[in-house]
């Protein structure tokens, strides 16, 4: 009657029987979140941080095998790295900046990521999944220490839920039988083919791709392969249509060919099957075990609304979109560090509850972004028509004499996070001569600040940055604090913190969201200003 | 935004359309296709400006729908 649906990696949170399976009436819960991947696990960190009591369900009791994200981002490493667990990532982490890009037994050309200096973090790592999963379940443990009030419930499987309006009412399955539980808010974090969305009856419209992609990951004992991110178009060995050779932590390689459509999944994941195409591409003499295989198609889609009232998705639940440029989970962390304090702020009472619908507005926006960019990707991958295939290869054929065509290269455009032009929570952009990459709506990136960095003094709660500037210690609005970080070119050894923060200015004053983003900038100091901003900055104007 | 120029550019009409004609030949209908691909990349990429080529792109496109 409990059956798993896969194989653990880890087993983190094994079953243990809740004190509300045994109570005469549905217990109530401030939060509950569904689903123990990364964005449900994140979900509840961020939450529990903040104090506020979250119950997570999980119908498993750990991480699946199988490492399905390997690339994870920069701004991922920052969110986490605020949540307490960036360290552990970037040290278990490969750091890769390199990619090449064959086309059959052509080297078209290579790039080098060229990471900025002056950030605590890399452009990418790779990392494997569960590795991600756990360090995120280890922080949470970390923080249950601390009192967190976080209760993480394996084996806990929601079968049904019904929409009261103001709460809803959750039917869970557990070895020892059903029980129900009862919640003000529900985040749904249940993946892709989200069983909560299909209680709804919601939508979830996009594009199919036809094709399907064979991922194998190898350890392998040969050093001869780099840190690098291979890429073929069309490769001379014939294993796929295109193929991708990537290094992760352990020794263990990624690789990913596409197939084809038309595909016996069970032929093609026999094991002598998959070692015919990964000989083919190593050569007879190489080594190697399968630590993983599998096969996958995508779809690119995203629900229509992501707030239902008291019921919000976030990460695959709400969006998907193909792995070519790591959007996946990396956007769905983005996810987390939106609805967050948005959520910490209704629930204390200081927001109202349409502050949440910004949470659709920009999160909205951010999948749209990344549904474009992995779309190109994909058609440029996997080109459909003849004469789409045919400009692909004059593109691949040009670029490997000129580097006009190189910028057209498209085996993926990596994630990066996105910037809220236009909507409704930022205010105004007063600063003259500021750059462009710090206008509001941005993530604020990082720069050298004494033995740290700069990021390690946002985020959390409201930020009033002043650059060469005078501003009050501490300001409320309407219940709100807003917490001074005042900063002066003498502590700005590198420049960095001028270059990204003042452009031609002397001097600056941001306000900043917990998330980090900016919601507006000014050349000085206006209490006035510095209210209303806030104000709009939590959906209250 | 540059305004896609419809008035007659070419220094030399004649000598561009039989340069043009003269690329082509001894290549398969397949072969061609590619020949004009790389070409219109190469074309597009002198020209630069995104609004231009998309005028471009949707003027030759319109004529495929009208049918004519
Ligand atoms: C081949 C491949 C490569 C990828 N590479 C990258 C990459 O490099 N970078 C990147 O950022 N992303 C990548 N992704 C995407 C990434 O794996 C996903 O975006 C990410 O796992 C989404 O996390 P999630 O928490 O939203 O959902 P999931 O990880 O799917 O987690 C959902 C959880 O909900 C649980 N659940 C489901 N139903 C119920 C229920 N009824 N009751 C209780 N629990 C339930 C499930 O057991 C599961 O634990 C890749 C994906 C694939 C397939």
């Amino acid at each position: 009657m409990f059956q798993d649906r896969y194989t653990l990696a880890f087993k983190l949170y094994p079953y243990a029987k809740s004190a509300d399976q045994d109570a005469d009436t549905p217990v109530r819960h401030p939060v509950v979140v569904v689903g123990g991947g990364p964005i449900g696990l994140a979900t509840a960190l961020d939450l529990g941080r903040q104090g506020i009591p979250v119950v997570l369900l999980d119908d498993h009791e750990g991480v699946g095998v199988g490492s399905r994200a390997i690339c994870f981002s920069k701004r991922t490493l920052e969110i986490a790295d605020r949540y307490g667990c960036g360290a552990p990532m970037l040290d278990k982490g490969v750091v890769w900046n390199v990619g090449k890009v064959f086309h059959d037994d052509r080297q078209v050309y290579d790039f080098n990521l060229l990471p900025e200096d002056g950030h605590r973090n890399p452009a990418f790592i790779n990392l494997q999944q569960p590795y991600f999963e756990r360090f995120l379940f280890e922080q949470i443990v970390a923080e249950q220490e601390n009192g967190a009030p976080i209760d993480i419930r394996g084996k806990n499987r929601v079968d049904a839920m019904t929409d009261q309006g103001d709460h809803v009412t959750l039917n869970i399955t557990t070895p020892d039988g059903p029980y129900t539980i009862t919640a003000d808010w529900l985040i749904a974090c249940d993946g892709a083919s989200s069983p909560l969305r299909a209680m709804m009856g919601l939508d979830f419209d996009g594009r199919v791709f036809q094709d399907s992609f064979l991922i194998a990951d190898i350890r392998m004992t040969s050093k001869s392969f780099p840190t690098e991110r291979w890429f073929w178009f069309e490769p001379w060995f014939k294993s796929g249509a295109s193929t991708l050779l990537h290094k992760q932590p352990d020794d263990v390689w990624r690789i990913d060919f596409q197939i084809g459509w038309d595909v016996d999944r069970k032929e093609e994941l026999k094991e002598d099957n998959i070692r015919a195409r990964i000989d083919a591409m190593l050569g007879d003499d190489v080594e190697y075990d399968i630590v993983w295989s599998s096969i996958y198609t995508f779809q690119c889609r995203r629900m229509k609304e992501f707030r239902h009232g008291r019921v919000i998705f976030a990460g695959d639940a709400a969006h998907q979109v193909s792995p070519f440029g790591a959007r996946g989970a990396n956007s769905g962390m983005q996810d987390v560090d939106n609805l967050g304090w948005k959520l910490g702020l209704v629930l204390n009472g200081t927001a109202p509850e349409t502050l949440l619908d910004s949470y659709h507005e920009e999160r909205s926006y951010g999948a749209d972004e990344n549904i474009l960019n992995s779309t190109r990707s994909t058609d440029f991958i996997t080109p459909k028509s003849k004469i789409s295939h045919i400009f692909r290869n004059a593109v691949l054929d040009l670029a490997e004499h000129h580097a006009f065509a190189r910028p057209i290269v498209n085996s993926g455009r990596l994630s990066l996070p996105c910037t809220y032009d236009g909507l409704s929570l930022n205010g105004a952009d007063d600063l003259t001569g500021g750059p462009a990459r710090t206008r509001p709506g941005s993530p604020c990136p990082d720069a050298p600040l004494g033995d740290g960095f700069l990021l390690d003094h946002l985020g959390n709660d409201f930020v009033l940055l002043a650059i060469n500037a005078d501003v009050p210690a501490q300001i409320t609005e309407d219940g709100i604090p807003i917490r001074r970080v005042a900063l002066a070119t003498p502590e700005d050894a590198t420049g960095a913190l001028a270059e990204r923060y003042l452009g031609t200015a002397t001097a600056a004053v941001y306000l900043i969201r917990p998330d980090q983003h900016v919601v507006a900038r000014w050349d000085g100091f206006d209490e006035t200003a510095v209210r209303r901003a806030l104000r709009t900055a939590c959906g209250k104007d | 935004m540059a305004e896609l120029n419809l008035s007659p550019n070419l220094t030399e009409p004649d000598e561009f359309y039989a340069a043009l004609i003269e690329s082509h030949t001894g290549l398969t209908e397949e072969e061609s296709m590619a020949q004009n691909a790389r070409l219109i990349l190469l074309l597009a990429n002198h020209i630069g400006d995104c609004d231009t080529l998309k005028q471009a792109i949707t003027l030759a496109r319109a004529q495929a729908d009208e049918g004519s």
